[in-house]
């Protein structure tokens, strides 16, 4: 009898852990309706950037200068450029690209920004001192003037431009995840785990980290609008994507010496940007909300 | 009964550094525990009393290795624990397990029991890996939970719950001595007597060691065999439970025993009420730490420490540190 119950509880199927966390975040993300409407945002502009590019009936690079700086109409939605390309095309194309420098140089700069507050918090002292200093060097300089410099040394391509913007993404996952680890390695359950003889890097990794992870998930967010920002600001400074890349960016200065005759041309470009800013920062600030219980009114 | 030395702790002195000025130089120390000697013989449960910041914890950390000890000796199960290296001390963790105070606190909350279980016995590697849920369930049923929870988050537990995983984890690598660091401190009253009746249980089956820490004297009656008063990270008395609670040396284990209460509420007791706060451990006082409070202080324990020491009307083992213990018992001294 009591064998067989033993048996039925092991075949028995429960939802696994994993899903159930899951379940857990999207109810209680589900009560904050700016988090819901900053999340749908980004699965949206995520979806065009994804398959909008096969839809298109025109390519981004094909010239027409037969109908060169027209305002939108219905064959050309946001209008064409000087040189006649269909802007639409081009915003959509870019889309992809100007949020794909984002999320990569923030998971970039965040791993090793993660990687490094957790070994500084975690083991303290010296090595705490010398990371957090270099990171207070990089926190000192102003993030766009550290990537310009960072470009001009390295070069100006696209690899480079997720890599500077990396780079100063560094220090603020870093302190985030320093501070969290502080916090975290002082519970008893740490201890617990330290009696049993667990090793330093199971602790960190099993148990530190998937505990800090709320923070962490709530700095990528905003830290993607930033990185957007960024990288396309360096591109509209003709440091980041190269002519005739359609890098939000790039469609923007392309616009800039027409503001007065054909402002359609840097519209549609910017507003996209402040779209995709505007998604990833009020998701990160919802997210904050439902997940730091501190927050809670 | 020759009973043998599981654990003996000899001058341990855990002193934490204080850190200030630009340069983060060391200031000064809080002394946490100074100068502790005390053996744990096998199958007993030693307690630790003593009012907050005393050393109690402190010493059940130090014995762990969870803080390094300043000096002193660790000898557990005839082998020096203090001179073991990371590594093999890791392996040593197996035989010397914590229960913690806070419920809510010692059980990871992104995992499950099952988690927490297996990932323990996985460390130490106790069992193969087949088997490992299996054991898990066994340990949950030992404490006196239900198989059916074992795939539960620790949230989804009552705080006493909680503390019985907690009992399971420490279980689950079959350890000699178990610390239970105020183990049920944070449970109300009637979950209390539950958990410590499963530890004397428990304590029977497994022939385990309890080194007990609380500041509850009705707990420490309850469960202890000996008991060790702490006084600003010093032993002031140490005796078998009865010794103690009938027949009480130091002025400050006294005064401890008169605040418990007593269900009668005619009945005329004694209430020995101490001046003043428990002084900084950073800078304790000179002589006997307790003479800015006792009642008893003269000039000699304001110069010189008072050794714990035996005297003729006291039982075997019973040992207290004050200079005056034979004329206060013989009422030579009043209190002032």
């Amino acid at each position: 009898m009591r064998a067989e119950q033993v048996n039925n509880v092991m075949t028995q199927k429960t939802d696994h852990p994993f899903t159930r966390s899951l379940k857990d975040f999207y109810s209680k993300l589900r009560k904050n309706k700016s988090a819901l409407v900053g999340g749908y945002l980004i699965i949206i502009l995520v979806l065009i950037a994804l398959i909008g590019p096969y839809l298109t009936s025109q390519t981004p690079e094909a010239v027409d200068y037969g109908v060169k700086l027209q305002g939108p109409s219905a064959e050309h939605w946001f209008g064409t450029d000087h040189h006649g390309r269909d802007i639409f095309t081009r915003v959509i194309h870019g889309l992809g690209i100007t949020m794909g420098i984002g999320i990569s140089a923030t998971i970039l700069g965040g791993i090793v920004g993660i990687f490094l507050g957790l070994i500084s918090g975690y083991y303290g002292g010296k090595l705490d001192a010398i990371i957090m200093r270099m990171m207070d060097i990089l926190l000192a300089f102003p993030g766009i003037l550290l990537a310009l410099a960072l470009i001009s040394i390295l070069g100006a391509n696209l690899r480079n431009v997720i890599f500077a913007v990396a780079i100063f993404a560094i220090p603020t996952f870093a302190r985030i995840v320093r501070g969290s680890t502080l916090a975290t390695k002082k519970l008893e359950y740490i201890d617990a785990m330290k009696a049993l003889g667990a090793s330093d890097t199971r602790i960190i990794f099993k148990h530190i980290l998937p505990n800090i992870l709320s923070p962490i998930i709530v700095q990528a967010s905003l830290f993607i609008a930033t990185a957007v920002l960024s990288a396309s600001g360096l591109s509209f400074l003709g440091m980041g994507a190269q002519p005739p890349s359609p890098e939000l960016g790039a469609l923007l200065s392309d616009g800039r010496d027409f503001m007065w005759d054909a402002g359609h041309i840097a519209l549609f470009p910017g507003l996209v940007i402040m779209l995709i800013v505007l998604a990833f920062n009020i998701f990160g600030d919802g997210l904050r909300d439902a997940l730091d219980p501190k927050m809670k009114k | 009964m020759a009973q043998k030395e599981l654990l003996k702790v000899t001058n341990l002195k855990q002193y934490f550094p204080i850190k200030g000025g630009f340069l983060g130089r060391t200031v000064n120390h809080v002394k946490a525990v100074d100068d502790v000697t005390f053996e744990i013989f096998e199958g007993e449960t030693l307690s630790v009393v003593g009012e907050s910041g005393c050393g109690k914890s402190t010493t059940g950390r130090a014995i762990l290795r969870l803080d390094e000890p300043t000096a002193g000796e660790i000898e557990f199960d005839g082998g020096d624990l203090l001179a073991l290296s990371k590594s093999d001390m890791r392996k040593k963790r197996k035989d010397l397990q914590v229960i913690f105070q806070d419920p809510y606190a010692s059980l990871n909350p992104r995992q499950t029991v099952a988690q927490i279980l297996t990932e323990a016995m996985a460390i130490q590697n106790v069992i193969p890996k087949k088997e490992r849920r299996k054991r898990a369930i066994e340990l949950l049923e030992t404490v006196g939970l239900n198989a059916g929870q074992i795939d539960r988050y620790p949230h989804e537990f009552s705080g006493g719950q909680r503390q019985r995983v907690g009992i399971a984890r420490a279980l689950s690598v079959n350890p000699k001595l178990i610390i239970c660091d105020e183990a049920v401190s944070a449970l109300d009253v009637s979950v209390q007597a539950q958990v410590l009746n499963l530890l004397k249980n428990l304590q029977r089956e497994f022939k385990l060691t309890f080194l007990f820490i609380a500041h509850d004297l009705g707990v420490v009656r309850h469960i202890s065999d000996r008991i060790i008063v702490m006084y600003l990270g010093k032993i002031v008395e140490i005796a078998d439970k009865k010794s103690l609670f009938d027949n009480p040396q130091h002025p400050y284990t006294k005064s401890l025993l008169s605040a418990i209460p007593t269900p009668d509420p005619e009945a005329k007791k004694e209430r020995i009420i101490l001046k003043g706060d428990v002084p900084s451990p950073i800078d304790p006082p000179t002589g006997c730490r307790f003479h800015t409070r006792c009642p008893f202080a003269t000039d000699l324990c304001k110069t010189e420490v008072p050794d714990l020491r035996n005297l003729d009307h006291m039982k075997e083992g019973h040992r207290a540190a004050c200079h005056h213990i034979e004329k206060i018992v013989t009422g030579d001294m009043q209190p002032t």
